[in-house]
């Protein structure tokens, strides 16, 4: 018999600048609403460290606030398996290279998870020290509920 | 020949956020400025009136790269003041501590940042689609790297476990030896690291920096010794604001650094290595030997190769430290509280690294001065571009940007830190 899928969610943000944290969230929500053997996680959305996680799963979720001009609280479910998630090298710096940078790397070092769904939440305010928008953190709520149905 | 201007709006693959504007005018260079746009941050504004136990943690938030490096020149600082005499094994943990940030950050910016403008590639996702060995090898020496900051500082990332005087708690023996098989294997590939950086190409660049680290300390600085230069500088921590001072440009956010009465000087890896190349172990050497490394350097495009010899001395030192290592009897030393001026420069990854705090009797600080390498280094960088982007101007305007971006690179600089960074625009008129 093979062994039963690694299953992982991921939180990835900066829970200190505002909505930025919407991911984060949705983790800390998640705990106690998923089957036993779905591991949850948290991050600041570094690269390395991403990959650490991604490489050791066969089913990941990712929870990330995304600013893409869509409507505050707007939510995305991204497929990466099909592309939808595309890395970006313009731009990243070590602190930045981030969720897509992530995926990329991971695609290219073949060690994507064979699900890999990224909700994202389309962001307001990033302001230090700033409390979340309340649509955000009810995005937050929502991602939330619909990621428990992804492992329902 | 027409006036041309190079606009880097956003350098990339540097930390933080800046920009570079190059005016061209026929085959002449006429500017070459470095916008440093990342909001200041006030971080030595907002110390004053906490308390001196507050100021690692505090600190450590300047940077998410290098938060090692905050926490030791902070606590050096404070225990300065307070006429704190820290324990031989304290000392080593905190090398230890320091090589682990070495190995993090810099092969985060040779195999993510610095390695894709040898290769030829925009990134290193890029560089990954093709090399993905070179960038497993790169990911699984910085894990290394993360276990000892676990280890050592409690979390990987902004470590809680360092304060005034020592460790909240020191490892044992046995969590330490834990680490041993894995800074092999990561030791074994770092010498793989020296060799493929080696054989990059380097443009021939070389300038007559002042370059300035730490030194006569007995030992290749992280923590201790005198302030030298190659120019015959030798001076004490406390004597480091007669010699160097800071002043503010109005293009950035960030404020420049010069050597008093001499100008712009040079912090980081050439500097360090170049003042104390013999200090190396054995091993770390031979690999800048066979390099074709001399006992000095002054061409920035190398910083990687000494980067790459740097990390292979942080994982050979990091296992003396754990072969070596006995627990202290107390994790950390304390002294009664007094007021005071307490000083301290330690060698971040990117350089030299000073804090100067003055507290009150009840350990309240009153005044704090942080400068941070790349505040020490940008007045350099701008001169490798007036120097070196003149050789370039035949170059197509991506080819001259693409150059300029990597002369900024080669310092790996943190502007996130310093502003307490890119953007390029090149203008040919």
């Amino acid at each position: 018999m093979s062994d039963p899928p690694r299953r992982l969610v991921v939180g990835v943000g900066n829970p200190d600048r505002g909505d930025d944290g919407a991911g984060r969230l949705v983790a800390r929500l998640l705990h106690g609403r998923l089957p036993a053997d779905v591991r949850i996680e948290e991050c600041l959305g570094g690269a390395a460290e991403l990959i650490d996680l991604l490489r050791e799963a066969d089913h990941a979720v990712l929870a990330d606030a995304m600013v893409s001009g869509a409507a505050p609280g707007t939510i995305r479910r991204l497929d990466c398996a099909s592309g939808d998630v595309m890395p970006r090298s313009a731009g990243a710096s070590s602190h930045g290279l981030g969720v897509a940078q992530a995926v990329g790397l991971a695609r290219a070092l073949a060690c994507l998870p064979s699900v890999c769904v990224v909700y994202a939440v389309e962001a307001a305010a990033f302001a230090p020290g700033a409390p979340m928008s309340p649509r955000v953190a009810a995005a937050a709520a929502e991602t939330a509920r619909r990621i428990a149905g992804e492992f329902g | 020949m027409a006036r041309r201007t190079i606009n880097v709006d956003v350098l990339a693959r540097v930390e933080g956020e800046g920009a570079l504007r190059l005016v061209v005018d026929g085959s002449v260079l006429r500017e070459a400025e470095l916008r440093i746009f990342e909001p200041p941050r006030f971080f030595e504004a907002f110390l004053r009136g906490r308390s001196y136990t507050e100021v690692p943690d505090i600190t450590a938030r300047i940077c998410g790269i290098c938060p090692v490096a905050y926490q030791m020149s902070a606590v050096h600082a404070m225990e300065d003041a307070l006429g704190i005499v820290i324990s031989p094994a304290v000392r080593e943990l905190r090398r230890l501590l320091y090589c682990g940030e070495w190995i993090e950050s810099h092969v985060l910016h040779m195999y993510m940042l610095h390695a894709p403008d040898f290769l030829g590639y925009d990134g290193a996702v890029e560089m990954a689609a093709d090399h993905p060995e070179i960038v497993k090898t790169g990911l699984a020496i910085k894990k290394v790297g993360n276990a000892i900051l676990k280890l050592l500082g409690g979390r990987e990332i902004h470590p809680v476990n360092v304060r005034v005087g020592g460790f909240y708690r020191v490892p044992t023996k046995r969590e330490l030896g834990a680490l041993r098989e894995d800074l092999k294997r990561a030791l074994e590939a770092s010498l793989g690291t020296v060799k493929l950086v080696a054989g990059f190409e380097f443009p021939d660049c070389e300038r007559d920096y002042d370059l300035v680290a730490l030194g006569d300390a007995g030992e290749y600085p992280f923590n201790a010794g005198r302030v030298v230069s190659n120019k015959g500088l030798s001076i004490t921590p406390p004597e480091y604001d007669a010699h160097f001072e800071e002043y503010h440009v109005k293009r950035s956010n960030a404020l420049h650094s010069r050597h008093v009465g001499a100008g712009a000087y040079l912090t980081g890896p050439l500097a360090r290595y170049s003042l104390n190349s013999a200090l190396l172990s054995p091993l770390a050497q031979q690999a800048a030997r066979e390099a074709g490394l001399g006992p000095t350097c002054n061409n920035p495009f190398r910083s990687i190769v000494i980067r790459a010899v740097e990390v292979v001395y942080a994982l050979d030192e990091a296992l003396r430290v754990i072969d070596a290592y006995e627990p202290p009897d107390r994790p950390f030393a304390e002294a009664p509280l007094r007021a005071g001026i307490g000083y301290a420069c330690t060698e971040a990854p990117r350089g030299m690294l000073y804090h100067r705090y003055e507290i009150a009797e009840d350990g309240s600080i009153l005044d704090a001065k942080i400068v941070p390498p790349t505040s020490q280094n940008l007045p350099s960088i701008e001169d490798d571009l007036r120097s070196f982007a003149p050789g370039w101007l035949s170059e197509t305007n991506d080819r001259l940007r693409h150059l300029c971006e990597q002369t900024i690179r080669n310092h790996d600089p943190c502007i996130s830190c310093a502003t307490h960074f890119l953007k390029v625009d090149v203008v040919r008129v």
